[in-house]
């Protein structure tokens, strides 16, 4: 039965074939069983999820159940959740019980998905291997010597686990996509503003966008369709209705062009990447998609104006964390400066600090237009780019990652090949567009994925190219050993 | 670009960070290496280009001035480290 997708699972409700209650109990099981040796969840909210999963089993029976209702998921640990612990990862939220629900929360709520718990995360939702968490490390349930990715990295090894049915991710320069191509499943980052980020810890505003991660495209469409929908509380909120992605996952692939990103299938990499990526290209040239290679010469700049531009964000918004009206106090504090730095130091853990500090220095006096306005000219030039090259395709294909999972503790004194982690990733929240990531074929027994970026608002159209790929092979159903 | 640990020693002030003296020289070679991947945006001439402001081009959204929210602050004040009498307790700040 967990084996079973979220689309799967739905029907087998709706056929009354299986109650939420008995899936909210096996999920939780499993998770009592599995997760001591992954670490994907910090905190599991049983009690909670079985009296919910009996309100929506309530509202099954009576007739008012769409196709979340029932279904067992958990949150990233960067959503609000009320009256639950919200840690962000951090030390510095250890000990926060969010008073209220982010929209995305409540959204899914209202839709009667039963939250099973949250998820680990890198800290501040701040890397890329799940290393840099308070709570320790997520392993990878494909090898547990390897890590699943970052910043949702606890999302992604649950889900590829089979944990739970489906997760939220946060996405602000790769962290949906790359943890779902290191652990083999499917997650979308949407176009900037199609979900509220109302309820989100803030990392870099600008860039910070939720998302769906699942075992399948279908299952996404699903799930995107229950997180999207403007909010007021949102000034960045897109106001636009929410398109129908479940009715375009059928239609054909025949005639859409998906455009090569050149300067990402050359050096750096991985040779079992590139094949395993080709291959799945190979597989949409055969279901009649017209293969096409396109450029983009700027996105090689992309980490470096979103290593200016993500830490100037974070180090503004994490000014909030001062030890004075939430988070973590230090013990006898002198006077006010005192407690600011002693708090801050003691609750942020390195990698927050990095970024903070780089932040500081860039926004600080004298070095504003080297640093910031420069990345932000540099941003407009990649979105540029994006742009010419949707006038020769309609759909733009790359790895989502250079190679697959790397092992716990490789890259962990080295920031900048950490950061080197999301280099295809990054140019896609720079330009503020949507972009999935969906299995292709393994290399060495190890999940790869293919990245698949569209128009603004074109979420639909990607996810109907990923199920159309999905329903002709089966990449995407493979399960890591021991969680069949 | 090498920052020297008394720059990181400036830039922790004004993040309001306090680091020991071996984290400032450790800090100072991280940040040097990032702040070195960061300059490779000079490659690239961008006088004539408009600093992007919005990945969407949208203009800020306005709303009546109404109150639309209730009053809450005994729950956010439950996770505040000390509070009296509905106000945050901080050490003293004038003598």
């Amino acid at each position: 039965m967990h084996d079973k997708t979220l689309t799967q699972l739905a029907a087998a409700m709706s056929a009354g074939e299986l109650s939420s209650v008995e899936l909210t109990h096996l999920m939780l099981q499993r998770i009592a069983a599995q997760d001591a040796a992954l670490n994907s969840f910090v905190s599991v909210t049983e009690e909670a999820a079985l009296a919910q999963a009996k309100v929506a089993d309530e509202r099954r029976a009576a007739g008012d159940a769409g196709p979340l209702t029932g279904i067992p998921i958990a949150h990233k640990d960067i959503f609000c959740t009320q009256d639950v612990l919200t840690s962000c990862g951090s030390r510095m939220l250890e000990n926060f019980i969010a008073p209220y629900d982010a929209t995305v929360v409540a959204n899914l709520q209202a839709a009667g998905a039963v939250m099973l718990g949250k998820t680990n995360m890198d800290e501040f939702a701040m890397g890329s291997s799940n290393e840099t968490s308070y709570f320790g490390p997520v392993r990878n349930p494909w090898d547990t010597e390897t890590v699943p990715g970052g910043s949702s990295g606890g999302s992604a090894a649950a889900v590829a686990a089979r944990l739970c049915v489906a997760a939220t991710g946060t996405d602000t320069g790769g962290s949906i996509r790359q943890p779902a191509a290191l652990t083999g499943i499917t997650g979308l980052k949407p176009t900037y503003g199609r979900c509220s980020r109302w309820g989100m810890v803030a990392f870099a505003s600008s860039l910070d966008q939720a998302g769906p991660m699942t075992r399948s495209a279908e299952d996404a469409a699903l799930m995107l369709a229950g997180m999207a929908g403007f909010d007021e509380r949102d000034s960045t909120s897109a106001q636009r209705p929410v398109d129908d992605y479940a009715a375009a996952l059928s239609n054909p692939v025949k005639g859409v062009r998906i455009g090569v990103v050149q300067e990402f299938m050359g050096e750096g990499l991985a040779a079992g990447v590139a094949s395993s990526v080709t291959a799945a290209l190979d597989e949409l040239r055969r279901l009649g998609a017209e293969i096409v290679e396109v450029s983009l010469p700027n996105a090689g700049l992309s980490v470096p104006a979103y290593y200016v531009v993500a830490p100037a964000e974070c180090s503004s918004n994490l000014a909030r964390f001062d030890g004075v009206r939430y988070g973590h106090r230090c013990a006898d504090p002198s006077d006010l400066e005192d407690l600011y730095k002693r708090s801050r130091s003691e609750g942020f853990g390195p990698e927050v600090k990095r970024r903070i500090m780089i932040g500081t220095y860039a926004l600080s006096a004298g070095y504003y237009d080297a640093y910031y306005l420069k990345a932000q000219k540099v941003r407009q030039l990649i979105a540029k780019d994006f742009r010419q090259a949707f006038e020769q395709c309609d759909v733009i294909a790359s790895p989502t990652t250079p190679d697959t999972a790397f092992r716990l503790g490789d890259k962990a004194d080295d920031p900048v090949s950490m950061y080197l982690q999301d280099i295809y990733t990054i140019a896609v929240n720079l330009a503020g567009l949507p972009a999935l990531s969906i299995p292709a074929p393994a290399s060495g027994g190890m999940p790869v994925g293919l990245q698949l970026i569209g128009e603004v608002f074109d979420e639909a159209r990607l996810l109907n190219v990923a199920h159309q790929l999905q329903s002709v092979t089966d990449w995407h159903q493979q399960a890591p050993a021991g969680f069949e | 670009m090498s920052l020297s640990s008394d720059d990181v020693a400036k830039i922790a002030h004004l993040a309001r960070l306090a680091l020991e003296p071996n984290e400032c020289e450790t800090l100072g070679r991280e940040l040097s290496k990032i702040l070195d991947l960061v300059a490779q945006m000079d490659e690239v001439e961008t006088a004539s280009v408009m600093p992007m402001a919005h990945p969407l081009e949208m203009a800020q959204r306005l709303r009546p001035d109404e109150v639309g929210e209730s009053d809450r602050r005994a729950r956010y004040q439950a996770n505040a480290p000390a509070v009296e009498d509905g106000l945050f307790l901080v050490p003293k700040v004038i003598e």
